[in-house]
């Protein structure tokens, strides 16, 4: 393709720049067309986006205005759809006429680089599916569950509107940048439009951000297995059936993937089933019955292992089973909310929603609510796959606006059910699940005791209530079930067997929730150690050379050990927690997530600013101004605060000053031991915390400075270096959107009468 | 065959295939378009070959999953 008269260097991106191939039908829609058609409202379509936005608003309206006893979630549902519909339709409008601009006569990566393997034109409709069971995982599950202390409105407002002004910005910004800079990640991207300083300051960040989200996504799947034989049973049993699965794709039926995901689905639905009958034996309630701390030295062993195993026998036939249950189980909680409709009874605001000791995360509403739900409103860790990864495979740049911006409504969505979900079972049973035993003593009677102690409004729990509710799970016990996934799930199991099976039905509906929350998690674990490794190395690879070469086998175990050791300290510092670990350790994954998106949204602002697009500038600014506002009080607070529930050093003080004086028990750490570990945890916290904020603060620094170094040599009319790759004219067309307009079904058409070898790019560029 | 069911099973067929491509189960399918639009002189990969080539890519090039 080298040598062709289009083939011009990047000082020539303008629209327009690029000429394709006459002879061919256009790579694009006539400009004018769309705009038109755009432009053009009918009566049908007048009526059509009045009657949308008339339902949000009555929804809105039912939940946030009117002050019943209940509500009905399917507001959530009509709440959350048209505001996504309205934001999808209108705002990601703006942002792609006056940010992105694409231009669909330039070729994609997938077309300019095809290579069939890595870099390959991807149905945008399948594209999406995959992109959005690459971003969504545990996390939007697992947020909204935990920020459901205080109340559902908070929380409902901040995944719906976060989303449309923020995480959707973010995901398809960082997707079309990188898509026209070949798909190379947010790490190289950071380097080049902040400079050496800003670049590695990107790397370190990212680098410590992964392992607290791999640590406390562990902890949410220890937390959810612990005493819970069911759970060992089933979970354990994913292992053996993906080494099952990797076996019979590499040598039996290579490529067979339907096929054996299919096997491998029908045998986690045994798995399920037979985890039931297993715990009820003596014999396997004592061999699957295991405490949090060897659950979680299980997850450690196991997640070095995978991580240095090839990745077809246990990754990527984990990935599939992964994907297919994500796509299931979405689909499954929508229609049961659709159809079941349950009456929600928790309060818009509850009494936690005014103050700062909450039982479930400490702090205020502002900031924490905004960092612990991270993943369904702004997730930074989204800027990781929306670079890289999609891009290669995007067919049409006008499709990253379906794909990305689209992609992230759908998680959102996610959220607002997985929140439904949560707030569908009784008040007293979520409080006495989520707060730490330290609170409420373990057991049914000193739960229900505490839980009515609380004094909040319609709550009278009895321990009965408790004993049964585990029951119809098929637990041993629901106190004291923290890290959300155990809420999820039997909020699930509530809402499905009104749908399917009943009471008798709970217990499987319950496993069936952890054991897929759990896969999205191990999957994440694996797929994060092993970037985090990659990462480390090239890191090293700077200094000692060897290190680069990826192959060298003490080079990958040496620095997979580091990683494992490193989210594995976090992971049992948080399992052995006397404070509680997912109350203390939570803020500081909503954190860093949004720290990442602060440096993904940096890096999005500083070529937004060298584009030259100064109008629109506060689309990327809104976001970033808010994140970085959000992280860093935050920051400070788990800093600096006097309150020892919020600030990590001042709960460190107040137990080393217990500690100076003697004494033997201090709050809820009950022996020296456990005060010794309280001081040490609060310090590794309390400095994590230092380090994020720092690293962010220089990241967002040096993008705010070529952010100002674009705006003078703009103004100055010097050029600004571009470092985008070199426009290609395409030679494929494709629709933009889930549903091609007339305009585009005409130039399909034009395209299907071209014969099938004068359709695709040509060799002779390899 | 009555109209809907034929309408049934090209539904069900289309739902599998998407399902497919989510799975990225199209993958040698989509190589050996290229590898023919693109004229190579030598011959494809077997289709064997081709996904132990896929993983063992994997292994070098990892992919982050989300949260």
């Amino acid at each position: 393709m080298a040598g062709t008269p289009d083939d011009r260097n990047g000082s020539a991106r303008r629209e327009g720049a690029v000429t394709t191939d006459t002879t061919l039908p256009a790579a694009a829609v006539d400009e004018n067309v769309r705009e038109a058609d755009e432009r053009k409202w009918t009566p049908r379509k007048i009526a059509l986006w009045a009657a949308i936005a008339l339902l949000g608003g009555v929804a809105w309206f039912m939940l946030a205005i009117i002050r019943g006893e209940t509500v009905n979630a399917i507001w959530f549902v009509f709440a959350s759809v048209c505001t996504y519909l309205i934001a999808y339709r209108f705002y990601s409008k703006v942002i792609e006429r006056y940010i992105t601009r694409p231009d669909d006569r330039r070729a994609t990566p997938a077309e300019y680089k095809a290579d069939g393997k890595d870099y390959v034109r991807t149905d945008r409709n399948v594209l999406f599916g995959h992109h959005f069971a690459a971003i969504a995982g545990a996390g939007p599950l697992v947020g909204p569950v935990l920020a459901a202390q205080m109340g559902y409105l908070p929380g409902t407002i901040w995944i719906i509107i976060g989303v449309v002004l923020a995480g959707a910005v973010q995901d398809y910004l960082v997707m079309f940048f990188s898509m026209r800079r070949g798909g190379r990640s947010l790490g190289q991207m950071a380097r080049e439009e902040l400079g050496v300083v800003g670049g590695t300051a990107a790397l370190i960040a990212t680098l410590l951000i992964m392992v607290i989200i791999v640590a406390i996504l562990a902890l949410v799947v220890v937390n959810a297995l612990g005493e819970s034989p069911w759970g060992v049973f089933s979970v354990g049993m994913t292992i053996p059936i993906a080494l099952f699965m990797g076996v019979y794709l590499r040598y039996l039926r290579p490529g067979k993937i339907m096929e054996v995901s299919i096997i491998g689905f029908v045998l986690l639905m045994a798995a399920i089933i037979g985890g039931g009958i297993v715990a009820e034996t003596s014999w396997g309630a004592e061999i699957f019955t295991l405490d949090r701390v060897t659950i979680a030295w299980g997850i450690i062993i196991y997640g070095f292992i995978a991580a240095i195993l090839p990745v077809w026998l246990l990754l990527a036939p984990r990935d599939y089973l992964s994907t297919f249950m994500k796509i299931g189980v979405i689909v499954m909680l929508a229609v049961a909310i659709i159809v079941v409709r349950p009456e929600i009874t928790v309060p818009a605001f509850s009494e936690f929603a005014s103050r700062d000791n909450g039982p479930v995360f400490p702090g205020a509403l502002f900031p924490f609510l905004f960092v612990t739900i991270a993943c369904g409103a702004l997730s930074g860790f989204h800027a990781l796959i929306s670079s890289g990864t999609t891009p290669k495979l995007v067919e049409k740049e006008r499709q990253t606006r379906f794909i990305g911006y689209g992609g992230m409504l759908m998680e959102s969505f996610v959220a607002i059910m997985a929140l439904v979900a949560a707030i569908s079972i009784d008040r007293g049973l979520y409080f006495a699940m989520n707060s730490p035993a330290a609170l409420t003593g373990g057991t049914v009677e000193t739960a229900a005791t505490w839980v009515n102690s609380l004094g909040l409004a319609g709550v009278n729990i009895s321990p009965e209530l408790l004993s049964q509710t585990a029951a119809n799970v098929g637990e041993e016990s629901i106190v004291s079930r923290t890290g959300g996934a155990p809420t999820l799930a039997l909020g699930l199991a509530h809402i499905m067997q009104q749908f399917i099976g009943g009471t008798a039905m709970m217990a499987f509906w319950y496993h069936f929730a952890i054991m897929f929350e759990a896969l999205f998690i191990l999957t994440a674990v694996d797929a994060g150690t092993r970037v985090a490794r990659f990462m480390l190395q090239d890191s090293i690879g700077n200094f000692i050379p060897k290190f680069k070469a990826h192959s060298w086998r003490p080079g990958a175990w040496l620095c997979t050990a580091i990683m494992v050791g490193a989210w594995g300290a976090v992971l049992l510092m948080g399992v052995t927690d006397p404070l509680g670990g997912i109350n203390t350790l939570f803020p500081l994954f909503g954190i860093a997530n949004q720290l990442l998106a602060a440096i993904a949204l940096s890096v999005c602002l500083a070529i937004v600013a060298k584009r030259g697009t100064f109008k629109w500038l506060w689309i990327v600014a809104l976001p970033l101004a808010f994140a970085a506002v959000v992280t860093i009080t935050a920051s400070f607070q788990k800093i600096f605060s006097p309150t020892p529930a919020v600030g990590y050093f001042a709960n460190n003080a107040a137990f080393s000053n217990a500690l100076a004086d003697g004494k033997t028990e201090f709050g809820t750490a009950k022996t020296v031991a456990a005060m010794e570990a309280v001081v040490r945890n609060t310090a590794i916290q309390g400095w994590l915390s230092v380090i994020f904020v720092v690293l962010s603060i220089i990241v967002i620094a040096t993008a705010v400075l070529a952010t100002i170094r674009a705006f003078r040599s703009h103004a100055a009319g010097t050029p600004v270096t571009d470092t985008e790759d070199p426009a290609r004219p395409s030679r494929v067309f494709a629709p933009a959107g889930l549903i091609p307009t007339p305009a585009e079904r005409q130039l399909l058409a034009e395209w299907e009468k071209v014969p099938a070898e004068r359709r695709f790019e040509r060799a002779g560029h390899h | 065959m009555s109209a809907g069911l034929t309408a049934l099973s090209s539904g069900f067929r289309g739902f599998a295939r998407y399902l497919g491509g989510l799975l990225g189960a199209d993958a040698y399918t989509k190589y050996l378009e290229h590898h023919r639009a693109s004229g190579h002189q030598e011959p494809p990969l077997t289709e064997r070959e081709f996904w132990r080539d896929r993983t063992d890519r994997q292994d070098a090039n990892p992919q982050g999953r989300c949260c």
